[in-house]
C-alpha cells in the first residue's frame, strides 16, 4: 500500500510542478498578482510532496520490502542499516527520484530567499524551475517508476552493488546532483531576464550566491567521486577520464567560467550576452551528462541494453530545455555590448582569457568524449579516445591558465599598464623558477614533471599572496568575503596543481609475491607481510592480509587489505589498504592467492602527496561558498 | 542575429549526433544484426594466452565442448557491469567461458582480473585487435557461442544480462545436447 502512495505523492508532484510551471508565468506575463504569488506555495508543495515519495522509497528500503522490484534488485536483507539509506540512489529510478528531490529543494530554497526581489522575477524564475521539474517528474513518472511492483514479490533481494557499499558513497551522489541541479537556478534566472527582456546585469546579482554554491557542491561531489575511485576501485589512480566522470567535469569547467563572467558582469557590466549563454551553458551540460551517464549511450557504445524509451526522452527534454533557451537567447539576447570598454591589458581581459580557456577545455573533453559515438555514426570505425588525448590536451589549455591566473586580480578594471603588475609579480616569478631548479635537482625522485608542478604552485600561491599583501597595505581597503573566498580558491589550484605533478611523477608502484614473513622495500619503507586469515563481515566472507609498514626501524602503519566476497551477488571486491598523511599515502591491495604455498600477489604503492589534489578541491569549494556569503549579495534591491 | 543563431545551430547538430547514436543503439537491441556467423565454423585464430605470451591458442584447441567466447577489455566500463553475470555463469557451470581479451594491455587486464575476480577458464589476448576483424567483433563486451565442433551458433552484443542468459544463452546451449 505504502509504495502505491509513493507514487500517488509523485503524481501530485507532477500536477504541482505543471502548475507552477504554467500559472506564475502567466501572471507575470499579464501583470497578474495574485496568480504571480502561486508560485512560491506551488514550491513548497512539490518540495513535500517529492519529499513524501522519497521517504517512502526509503521506507520500503528500510523494511526490506521485496515486493517493489526497484528494491529487490538494489538490497538484500543482510545489507547492513545505513546503506539501505543509501541503496535508495544506487541504481537509475531511485538517483533519479534523489535528483528531483534536490531540484524540488533548490526551487523551494530560491521561493524562500527572494523575498527582496521583484515579484515578476520571483513568478518566472520558479515557474523556470517548475518546467525543469516537470520534464524530470514526467520522466521518473513514466519511465522509471521507482515504486514498481514485483509479482510475485522476490524472497530476497539482490544485493546493492558492492562496489557502491561504502562511506564515500553516502555523500558523492546527493553533492554532485546538488551541484548539478544547482546550475538550474542561474539558468532560472537568465531565462526568465530573456522571457522579460530586461537583459540588464540585475539577474546576474541576484542569481551570483547560488551559482557559486552550486559549483562549490559539484566541487565537492568530484572530489569525493575521484577520492572514492582511489581507494575503492583498488587501482590507485585519481582521474581515469571516463565518460561519467567527463559528464561531471565538464559542467565544471563551465560552471568555474560562469562564476569568473557573473562577476565582470554584475561589476562591470561586461560581457552581458557570454554570462547568460554560459548560465545556459553549464546547465545544459549537466543535462547533457544526465543523457549519458543514463541512456548508457556512451557506457559503451553498445550499452544502450536497458531501455531505449529513457534516452529518447531525455533527449527530447534535452533538446526542448537547451534548444528553447538558445532559441531565446538568438532572439532576445542583447542587441550591443553595453558594458564599459576595456582596453586589452585590462582585468576584463584576463577573465576573457580565463573563460576561453575554460570552455575550450570543456569543449575538448566533449568532443573526446563523443568522438566514438561520432565515429559510429560516421563509419569512420571504433576509435577510442583515451586518457593520453585528454591528459594531453588539458595540460596544453590549463598551462596559460596557471600562466595568467596571478595576473587577474592584480590587474584593474578597464585599464591597465601591464608593465606595473609585471614588475609586482617578476620576484615571484623568479622564486617560482627558483623552487623548480631545486626540486628538479634535489628531490631524489623529482622529475622535470614535478618541477613544473611545483614551480607553477609557488607561481599561484605567490601571485595570490602579492595580491593579498597589496590589500593589506593600502589603507581604507578591507577583504570582503567575495575577495578572500577568490584568495582560497586560488591558493586552491595551486596546492591541487602540486599535489596532481607530485603524485604523478613520483608515484612508485610495485607487485610482489609474498609468503607470510617476507619483507619488501619500497621508498625508504619497509613492508613485512604476515599472512592472510579469514575474516566474517556483515555481508561478506573477506580474505584479511596483514602488512606491518616500518620506517628506519620504527612502526609506521598496520595495514589490511581485504578481498570480499559478498554473500548475496557472489561478487568479489578488493578493498584496498590506506594509510594516509599529508605528504604520502601507503597503499596496499590484495591480488589473487598463488596456489603453491600460502603465497599472494600483493600490490604497493607509494604515492607522495597525493592527498594535496583533494586538499586543493575542498579549498576551491570552501573558496566558492565563502564568496556566496558576501554581504553585498544581501542587500536589499532598489527596484527602479 | 546569425552570431547568436551558432549557440542554437551547434546545440542541434549535437542533437542530431545523439539521437542517431539513441536510435542506432535502440534498433540494434529490438533487431539484433544476426553475424554472418552463425551457423559457420568460428574464424581461424592463433592468439596468445594472457600473462604467457609464449603459449599459443587455436580454435582448434577448443574443440570437443561448446564454449562462450566473452570478448572483454580492461578499459571498458559496460564489461565491468557485465562481469558478475560471466561470473555467475561460469560458476554455473553450464559452459565454458573462454575470455577474449580485446585491445588492452597484459599489465591491465591482469590488474582488472585481479580486481574484478578471473571466472574464465582460459583468457586469449589480442591486442591489435587483427584476428576480431575476423570475428566481426567491433567493441567490448560481445559473446559468442560456439559448439564443439567449432560452428558458431549465437552471438550476442553488449553486456549480458541474467535475463539475456537465462532466455536466450541457456536455450541455445539447450539445442546443442
Amino acid at each position: 500500500m505504502l509504495p502505491e502512495l509513493g507514487l500517488v505523492s509523485l503524481l501530485l508532484a507532477l500536477l504541482l510542478s505543471l502548475a507552477l510551471s504554467v500559472l506564475p508565468m502567466l501572471g507575470a506575463h499579464r501583470g497578474h498578482g495574485p496568480w504571480m504569488a502561486t508560485a512560491r506555495p506551488l514550491a513548497y508543495a512539490q518540495l513535500l510532496m517529492i519529499a513524501i515519495s522519497y521517504a517512502l522509497l526509503t521506507w520500503a528500503f528500510l523494511q526490506h520490502d521485496f515486493s517493489v522490484a526497484y528494491v529487490a534488485n538494489n538490497s538484500n536483507s543482510l545489507l547492513p542499516l545505513e546503506y539501505r539509506f543509501t541503496a535508495v540512489w544506487s541504481a537509475h529510478e531511485g538517483s533519479l527520484l534523489l535528483w528531483v528531490l534536490l531540484l524540488a529543494l533548490w526551487t523551494a530554497l530560491v521561493a524562500r530567499f527572494s523575498r527582496a526581489l521583484p515579484a515578476p522575477v520571483v513568478a518566472r524564475v520558479l515557474a523556470v524551475m517548475g518546467m525543469i521539474g516537470l520534464g524530470f517528474l514526467a520522466f521518473t513518472v513514466f519511465t522509471s517508476n521507482p515504486f514498481e511492483r514485483l509479482l510475485p514479490g522476490a524472497v530476497d533481494g539482490r544485493d546493492m552493488n558492492p562496489l557502491l557499499q561504502d562511506v564515500g558513497m553516502i555523500f558523492h551522489p546527493p553533492l554532485l546532483y546538488i551541484g548539478y541541479v544547482g546550475f538550474a537556478v542561474a539558468f532560472a534566472f537568465a531565462v526568465a531576464a530573456l522571457i522579460d527582456g530586461k537583459v540588464d546585469a540585475q539577474w546576474v546579482r541576484w542569481s551570483r550566491p547560488w551559482t557559486n554554491v552550486a559549483w562549490s557542491f559539484l566541487t565537492l561531489g568530484i572530489a569525493l567521486g575521484s577520492f572514492w575511485a582511489y581507494y575503492e576501485l583498488g587501482w590507485g589512480g585519481w582521474w581515469f577520464w571516463d565518460p561519467v566522470e567527463n559528464a561531471s567535469f565538464m559542467p565544471w569547467l563551465v560552471g568555474a567560467a560562469l562564476v569568473h563572467s557573473q562577476a565582470v558582469t554584475e561589476k562591470r557590466g561586461n560581457f552581458r550576452g557570454w554570462t547568460m549563454l554560459l548560465a545556459i551553458a553549464a546547465f545544459s551540460l549537466s543535462l547533457l551528462g544526465a543523457f549519458l551517464v543514463r541512456s548508457g549511450v556512451l557506457t559503451s557504445v553498445h550499452a544502450f541494453a536497458s531501455d531505449p524509451d529513457r534516452g529518447m526522452f531525455i533527449l527530447i527534454f534535452l533538446a526542448l530545455v537547451v534548444g528553447g533557451s538558445l532559441l531565446l537567447y538568438a532572439i532576445r539576447a542583447p542587441q550591443v555590448e553595453t558594458g564599459k570598454p576595456f582596453a586589452a591589458t585590462s582585468r576584463e581581459t584576463f577573465l576573457l582569457a580565463n573563460n576561453l580557456l575554460l570552455t575550450a577545455s570543456a569543449a575538448m573533453i566533449l568532443l573526446g568524449t563523443l568522438y566514438p559515438l561520432l565515429a559510429e555514426a560516421l563509419d569512420l570505425g571504433k576509435i577510442s579516445v583515451g586518457p593520453p588525448y585528454f591528459g594531453l590536451l588539458f595540460i596544453l589549455l590549463m598551462a596559460p591558465l596557471v600562466l595568467l591566473l596571478p595576473f587577474g586580480p592584480l590587474m584593474r578594471w578597464q585599464r591597465e599598464d601591464i608593465t606595473q603588475p609585471m614588475r609586482w609579480l617578476a620576484p615571484w616569478a623568479a622564486l617560482a623558477a627558483v623552487a623548480g631548479v631545486v626540486t628538479f635537482f634535489a628531490w631524489p625522485e623529482g622529475t622535470a614533471k614535478t618541477a613544473f608542478g611545483i614551480a607553477g604552485a609557488v607561481w599561484i600561491l605567490g601571485g595570490t599572496a602579492r595580491f593579498m599583501w597589496q590589500r593589506m597595505r593600502s589603507k581604507g581597503s578591507r577583504f570582503t568575503a567575495e575577495m578572500t573566498g577568490m584568495l582560497l580558491a586560488h591558493a586552491g589550484v595551486a596546492v591541487f596543481v602540486a599535489g596532481v605533478f607530485i603524485t604523478e611523477s613520483t608515484s612508485i608502484e610495485r607487485d610482489v609475491a609474498a609468503r607470510a614473513g617476507d619483507q619488501f622495500q619500497l621508498r625508504g619503507y619497509e613492508f613485512k607481510f604476515e599472512g592472510v586469515e579469514k575474516h566474517p563481515g556483515p555481508n561478506y566472507l573477506a580474505d584479511r592480509g596483514t602488512v606491518r609498514v616500518f620506517r628506519d626501524g620504527q612502526p609506521v602503519a598496520v595495514m589490511h587489505p581485504e578481498k570480499r566476497a559478498y554473500l548475496a551477488g557472489g561478487q568479489v571486491m578488493t578493498e584496498a589498504a590506506l594509510d594516509g598523511s599529508l605528504s604520502r599515502d601507503l597503499y596496499v591491495a590484495l591480488g589473487e592467492p598463488l596456489d603453491q604455498s600460502g603465497g599472494w600477489a600483493l600490490r604497493l604503492y607509494v604515492k607522495p602527496y597525493i592527498r594535496l589534489i583533494w586538499l586543493g578541491s575542498l579549498m576551491m569549494a570552501l573558496g566558492g561558498f565563502v564568496v556566496a556569503f558576501d554581504k553585498r549579495f544581501r542587500r536589499p534591491v532598489v527596484t527602479p | 542575429m546569425i552570431k547568436r543563431l551558432l549557440p542554437l545551430f551547434a546545440f542541434l547538430a549535437l542533437a542530431v549526433l545523439l539521437a542517431a547514436g539513441v536510435m542506432r543503439n535502440s534498433g540494434k537491441d529490438t533487431s539484433a544484426i544476426p553475424s554472418p556467423l552463425i551457423g559457420k565454423p568460428a574464424p581461424a585464430f592463433s592468439l596468445p594466452v594472457l600473462g604467457d605470451p609464449t603459449r599459443l591458442v587455436s580454435g582448434a584447441d577448443l574443440l570437443g565442448r561448446p564454449y562462450l567466447l566473452n570478448v572483454w577489455g580492461s578499459w571498458c566500463p559496460a564489461c565491468r557491469d557485465e562481469h558478475p553475470v560471466i561470473t555467475e555463469l561460469a560458476t554455473s557451470g553450464a559452459v565454458r567461458v573462454i575470455g577474449y581479451d580485446y585491445k588492452d594491455t597484459t599489465e591491465e587486464a591482469q590488474r582488472w582480473l585481479e580486481q574484478f575476480g578471473n571466472p574464465y577458464d582460459l583468457v586469449i589476448t589480442d591486442e591489435a585487435g587483427l584476428a576480431a576483424l575476423d570475428w566481426g567483433i567491433y567493441g567490448a563486451p560481445e559473446s559468442f557461442l560456439v559448439d564443439a565442433s567449432g560452428i558458431v551458433r549465437w552471438k550476442f552484443v553488449g553486456p549480458m544480462t541474467s535475463e539475456v542468459v537465462r532466455d536466450q544463452l541457456l536455450p541455445e546451449l539447450e539445442k546443442l545436447k
